[in-house]
């Protein structure tokens, strides 16, 4: 039965779970419902969720364990020196595709079942039967692969078989269960209510599955990248000249060096205009400005990455290139082309104005209104409020800012990808074209790059350094923000 | 009051103030010019900001809007049986339309009073290198047609569609070896004829990626579609998950150090960069998992996990909004709690739910970085995918991904094309926001 249907039969079953419960609930009270424990549908949810859950776990156990097993018979078929030849993951595949062209040309009835199972290449050019049915192979199929996928077919559709009747036989335990279980003094709300709070918690596990997703498909690859390439000379190099070819340098600190470089700039940027923005709109502005301004300003954060990036590449890039490259407007000759730090910095500090701004301005309406008022009854002028009194006390929360901001800009993907250029070096001039983890991240995992090699595995090295500088100035920076809000609450 | 308390007399003290409360004095007018100085960094603070958004809309605006036209030349083919027959049999199929099309097209010249010395090569170059394949397309879903004259709007190519938008101008044409100066004087005469004309441009919004080297045939409709069903995706298992977390969180968590554990979990994820959320998708989702690289599927599960934590953080917020005493009125009278949960908290909190959904899966529309990682980029958006199960599983684009590769070509006339994407975009993420805030405006109680 294939896994459609499958999952079709279980509902089916499930369904009749609940019809089978409240009816032998409603029966077991004498058909008065006031008799019974709980509501009756309750019994129903029971009988629905008793026949659907186990089932449902052994059938998604028994998905990726039989490909394991399948996968480890076949494998075993594969003779040493085919796999030598190139690598067994590729002879796998090849199988693989087979298998499927073979139940294609089943499901076309070009070929009977007993046909595929037992044509040989020494007869048949099974290449060309199989581009017949559309499946296109690179290169003629030998005996052993053949065979490996035709035995590869038979174990699939004997597990096929096993997991229909192992998925079935569980739904019809559940649904004994449901029978015996069932009676008007069952209480049906209670092991409901217990069984939904299970997929309640396992929902709210999903954060913690997914972080430990994260590190770990970081560490695993991490580790293959060290030991293909010495972590001394990824940490401490300076050169990063990746090759496909072999004999590459990977060193991470020219791509740290401009990714810090331009969250300088960016932060440069939009650090005081946020700031002083918040400082306005939280003080000095009337309902009016307010209502307009705040959200306007925020329509810069809710604007996609790309739509910067595209900004920095056609618009920013060019522009400041007038300006300072050679017969620009001040003469200079600074910039060579379009794509460089400055260029992304800068756009990178306007998409920051409003997270900024933003957080600045929680943080200041944060300060209590005693410290305003008790400062402007001294005889201070607002300015002088805000300058002696609100900032300092805001302090604390308002770098916690800053830290989140900068670890928004060291994440930052699209902008410097398409602004800030694909040289990697290390110089002082924000006019030159650099390039940063996250673009480098990029570079290396698109295109046809394997994924053995050390030139693509790298990728994850780079995303290993970033998540952990990211994580670090995320936890820094909420504690900062948390203590702070603590301190006036 | 200063007279009373100031010391006087003391060498280098200030002065005792002598004159009147009416006059200001250096020291009140330094303080006051502070004051306003202060005031006006901080409203040029704020207009400086609203002078970059303008910027960023003035530029979207002034160089997306022309993507939404296309030139293109209108010609009677005649369809002749013979040459059609000839035509189908030859290898290179659609150069022979190409030679019965350029035919049509002189014909159509000297017809307009257009002299000209140029060879039908030439002339050719004037017309998309897809106008061919179209003309095919056509008679073969109308073999009835072949025998008579057809009126074809066929796409001009991108270089005279750029000379009449002003993006293409003389003086650029000098080193380019597809057109020169003299084919854009038949442009203009042909234009003043009407021939030749700027049309909407449907084919752009439904229409699918195409190669280098015809930019003026490249839509985004199919990328369309590829992010149509990852939102498909995002929305169906995020409202479910984050809704069932935040309950969980917010109503039944006991205070643990596994409810401390999701908590700091949550807060991290949702500020971890989105392309650490990539390299999760190609290793668990691809190298993993096995799933099918570009696929729809894919990218929605990547997106997800990266919306839950916003939606899981409004979704708290608008279940805490909600006041105990709902909670308090449905125990008292006999429901267990998770009945008041289910049938009393969470349909009063659900306006503010969907509000942070939306915004959720307008964030997820807008993301790029993560799909470039699982292989959603590069000149796959080509085909519409027949059915469901094709659209999920088949190898597509998102828009902003479309932008981004069209971003990286290096003729000029895909960067109209981005910045047309990017106005789609921006449209649909317009709407999504508008719905939230009217949502939020119409539904929202304030207890």
């Amino acid at each position: 039965m294939s896994l459609p249907i499958l999952v079709f039969v279980l509902l089916a079953l499930s369904v009749a779970g609940y019809v089978l419960g409240r009816g032998k609930a409603i029966a077991s009270a004498g058909g008065d419902a006031r008799k019974l424990h709980s509501l009756p549908n309750y019994y129903g949810w029971f009988g629905f969720l008793v026949a659907l859950l186990p089932a449902a776990l052994v059938l998604l156990l028994w998905l990726p364990a039989q490909s394991v097993v399948i996968d480890n018979q076949v494998s075993a078929m594969i003779s040493d020196r085919a796999a030598a030849e190139s690598s067994l993951g590729l002879v796998m595949s090849d199988v693989e595709r087979v298998a499927e062209g073979l139940n294609l040309a089943v499901g076309a009835g070009v070929m009977s079942d007993e046909q595929a199972a037992s044509i040989r290449t020494e007869f048949t050019d099974v290449r060309e039967r199989l581009g017949e049915v559309g499946v296109a192979l690179g290169s003629d199929v030998t005996s052993e692969t053949l065979q490996a996928a035709q035995r590869y077919r038979s174990m699939a559709s004997t597990g096929d078989l096993l997991r229909t009747l192992a998925v079935v036989a569980a739904a019809l335990a559940g649904l004994t269960f449901v029978y015996k279980r069932t009676d008007s003094a069952f209480r049906a709300r209670n092991a409901v209510e217990a069984v939904v709070r299970w997929i309640l918690i396992l929902a709210a596990s999903i954060a913690i599955l997914t972080t430990v997703g994260i590190i770990l498909s970081l560490i695993f690859n991490t580790v293959e990248f060290f030991s293909l390439y010495p972590a001394w000379d990824f940490f401490f190099g300076l050169t990063w000249s990746p090759s496909f070819g072999g004999g590459s340098e990977l060193g991470i600190l020219p791509l740290l060096w401009a990714t810090l470089y331009i969250s300088f700039i960016a932060l440069a940027v939009s650090v005081p205009i946020g700031l002083f923005a918040a400082i306005y709109l939280s003080e000095y502005a009337g309902p009016a400005v307010r209502a307009v301004a705040k959200p306007l300003l925020e329509v810069l954060a809710g604007i996609p990455t790309i739509v910067y990036g595209l900004f920095a590449l056609l618009t920013v890039g060019p522009l400041l290139v007038d300006i300072f490259g050679d017969g620009g407007l001040l003469g200079v000759g600074w910039m060579g082309g379009g794509t460089a730090v400055m260029t992304a910095g800068l756009v990178m500090g306007i998409m920051l104005i409003p997270f900024v701004s933003s957080l600045s301005d929680d943080i200041i309406n944060a300060v209590p209104q005693s410290m305003r008022d008790g400062s402007l009854g001294l005889g201070a002028t607002h300015s002088e409020t805000v300058k002696q009194v609100i900032l300092p006390a805001a302090l604390p929360g308002i770098v916690g800012a800053i830290l989140l901001a900068g670890s928004r800009a060291i994440g930052e993907t699209m902008i410097v990808v398409l602004g800030a250029g694909a040289a990697a070096r290390l110089s002082l001039n924000p006019f030159e074209a650099m390039t940063t983890v996250t673009a480098k991240i990029v570079s290396q995992l698109t295109g046809d790059a394997d994924f053995a090699s050390p030139e693509a595995l790298v990728a994850f090295a780079l995303g290993m350094t970033l998540f952990v500088i990211t994580l670090g100035l995320n936890v820094i920076a909420l504690y900062i923000v948390r203590k702070y809000r603590e301190q006036y609450e | 009051m200063t007279d009373t308390t100031a010391p006087t007399g003391r060498a280098g003290a200030t002065p005792a103030r002598k004159g009147s409360l009416l006059q200001v004095d250096a020291l009140t007018r330094k303080r006051n010019a502070a004051e306003t100085r202060f005031k006006i960094y901080g409203l040029s603070a704020v207009g400086i900001g609203l002078l970059f958004l303008v910027a960023l809309l003035a530029t979207i605006l002034s160089n997306g809007t022309s993507a939404f036209t296309q030139t293109f030349i209108t010609i009677p083919v005649p369809l002749e049986k013979t040459e059609i027959e000839a035509a189908e049999k030859s290898i290179v199929k659609t150069s022979k339309y190409r030679a019965i099309i350029g035919k049509a097209f002189a014909n159509v010249l000297s017809s307009a009073g257009v002299e000209t010395d140029m060879s039908a090569k030439d002339l050719d170059k004037m017309m998309s290198s897809g106008a061919a394949a179209s003309v095919r397309d056509f008679v073969l879903a109308n073999p009835e047609s072949i025998g008579t004259t057809h009126t074809f709007d066929l796409l001009a190519s991108s270089r005279v569609d750029g000379y009449l938008k002003g993006r293409v101008t003389r003086a650029d044409l000098v080193n380019d070896k597809n057109l020169d100066a003299s084919h854009l004087d038949i442009v203009d005469r042909l234009n003043a004829a009407g021939i030749l004309q700027k049309r909407f441009n449907w084919q752009f919004i439904f229409g699918a990626d195409a190669s280098d080297s015809r930019p003026e045939q490249a839509g985004i409709g199919v990328s369309m579609i590829g992010s149509f069903f990852m939102m498909l995706v995002v929305l169906v298992l995020s409202l479910p998950i984050g809704v069932a977390a935040s309950i969980y969180l917010e109503e039944f968590a006991p205070k643990n150090r596994f409810t401390d554990l999701i908590e700091v979990n949550i807060s991290n994820l949702a500020a971890v960069p989105s392309i650490v959320f990539g390299i999760l998708g190609l290793a668990a989702f691809i190298q993993f998992a096995h799933l099918p690289q570009s696929a729809p599927l894919v990218g929605g599960l990547v997106l997800t996990l990266m919306t839950l934590p916003t939606i899981i953080i409004s979704t708290r917020a608008s279940l805490k909004s909600v006041p105990p005493s709902i909670r308090n009125a449905a125990l008292g009278v006999g429901a267990s709690k998770m009945q008041s949960v289910f049938h009393h908290v969470l349909p009063l909190a659900m306006p503010g739910i969907l509000t942070g959904t939306i915004i959720g899966l307008a964030q997820a529309l807008g993301e790029t970085a993560p799909l470039l990682l699982i292989g959603m980029v590069g000149f796959i958006a080509s085909n519409v995918p027949d059915g469901v199960a094709a659209g999920f599983l088949d190898p597509n684009s998102a828009m902003p991904a479309q932008i981004y590769e069209w971003a990286k070509r290096a003729d000029p006339a895909f960067y109209e094309r981005a910045w047309g994407g990017i106005i789609i975009l921006l449209l649909f993420l317009m709407t999504m926001n508008i719905i939230a805030i009217i949502l939020r405006r119409r539904f929202e109680r304030r207890w």
